[in-house]
């Protein structure tokens, strides 16, 4: 039960922002740390889930590029290549 | 100052995207971004008044407390024709339904902008500017446009117009089944009762039909209570199902100047304007 507790709190800690919703999880795959680590940083990781299977390889880089040139996300070229590849692989059509 | 009230619904500009088809990239919104309270402040027009608005001003401008994640993420910032910022119903609100504004619906003042959509509601007003020029900038540019010519729209904010399309303005009519639910289960000579809300853009809700063969003939529903022409109307129909089976469920809402809802989706970019008309299937026993 403790150790219960403990993953419960640790769990509440990682995801303050989304605290009364269950944590997001994208399919387990190379490049999910790039996607977490730079798209979660502004919004949730619903987003990827709500749109797919529907986007297609060209709509997700139109997506990524607006994040970057629209709203200013500080991602690199290389960390922008490695989320679209997962996103087109994973969450794409 | 004197004060106003309002009964008025906001919706958001994509309200229903997830229905689309072709898919539409964005929120993937079901049916209830959206709701409806009463919203009690001051008129915008007498705040204006005070300050005294100068005839060469076109748009009213106005920014909110937040802020984008990072430096580059340009600020939500959103302006409306002078004509809708001096309609007597637009207001800065500081209540809502008679209890100050939670935080979430912008404490501790927004605007209100009835009839329109969601995008133009400010929360947390924090500046009111009166410009010259159209307001520019991402939020005003770029998002929150619908092509010209598709919709039937009666306000417009031509000063934002560019040759490719539109701010998008006013709400289209609109209804909601929001009893019974899809798949409901029901006896043959049972008693139903369909119940549901509409709106439009506070022309006034002018009729509710209801049909219960999935769209073949159509029956006139009860209207509830007029809360004002920019709140939700709510309608009521009765019937009993005579055969077992799947049975549909439809409404449709007109309005006062004669616009209805489309039985054909509108396509456009954003998702916006979405009031193709709602069913739900019966599963009669």
């Amino acid at each position: 039960m403790r150790a219960f507790l403990v993953l419960i709190a640790a769990v509440a800690i990682a995801f303050p922002a989304t605290a009364e919703e269950k944590p997001v999880q994208l399919k387990p795959a190379p490049g999910l740390d790039k996607v977490e680590g730079n798209c979660s940083g502004c919004h949730s990781l619903d987003y990827i889930l709500m749109n797919s299977p529907f986007p297609n390889a060209a709509l997700w880089d139109a997506e990524i590029a607006k994040m970057i040139k629209a709203f200013g996300a500080p991602i690199s070229q290389t960390d922008a290549k490695v989320i679209a590849d997962y996103l087109k692989q994973h969450y794409g059509m | 100052m004197p004060t106003a009230e309002v009964v008025a619904v906001n919706q958001c500009s994509g309200n229903r995207r997830g229905l689309f088809q072709p898919h539409v990239a964005g929120v993937e919104w079901g049916y209830g971004a959206m709701g409806c309270a009463r919203w009690k402040g001051v008129r915008l027009k007498d705040l204006l008044d005070k300050v005294g608005l100068k005839k060469e001003a076109i748009e009213i401008v106005f920014d909110g407390a937040d802020s984008g994640v990072t430096d580059k993420t340009p600020d939500f910032i959103k302006s409306i024709p002078v004509c809708k910022a001096v309609e007597d119903t637009t207001l800065i609100a500081y209540q809502m339904n008679g209890e100050p504004l939670p935080h979430f619906n912008g404490f501790p003042a927004r605007l209100i902008v009835p009839g329109w959509t969601g995008t133009y509601w400010m929360k947390h007003v924090t500046s009111i500017r009166a410009a010259t020029k159209p307001e520019s900038g991402f939020w005003m540019n770029a998002a929150y446009r619908i092509p010209l010519g598709k919709f039937p729209l009666v306000a417009r904010f031509t000063s934002q117009d560019t040759a490719a399309n539109t701010p998008i303005t006013e709400m289209v009519v609109n209804s909601l089944i929001t009893s019974p639910l899809d798949g409901t289960n029901v006896k043959v000579g049972a008693r139903v009762t369909v119940g549901g809300i509409a709106w439009d853009a506070g022309y006034g809700i002018n009729a509710v039909e209801v049909s219960t063969n999935g769209g073949k003939t159509w029956a006139a529903a009860t209207l509830g209570q007029d809360l004002g022409r920019f709140a939700f109307r709510t309608f009521s129909y009765s019937f009993s199902p005579k055969a077992r089976g799947k049975q549909t469920v439809m409404a449709r809402a007109s309005n006062k100047i004669g616009q209805g809802q489309t039985t054909e989706l509108i396509q456009n970019p954003a998702g916006y304007h979405h009031n193709v008309v709602h069913g739900v299937a019966l599963d009669v026993t």
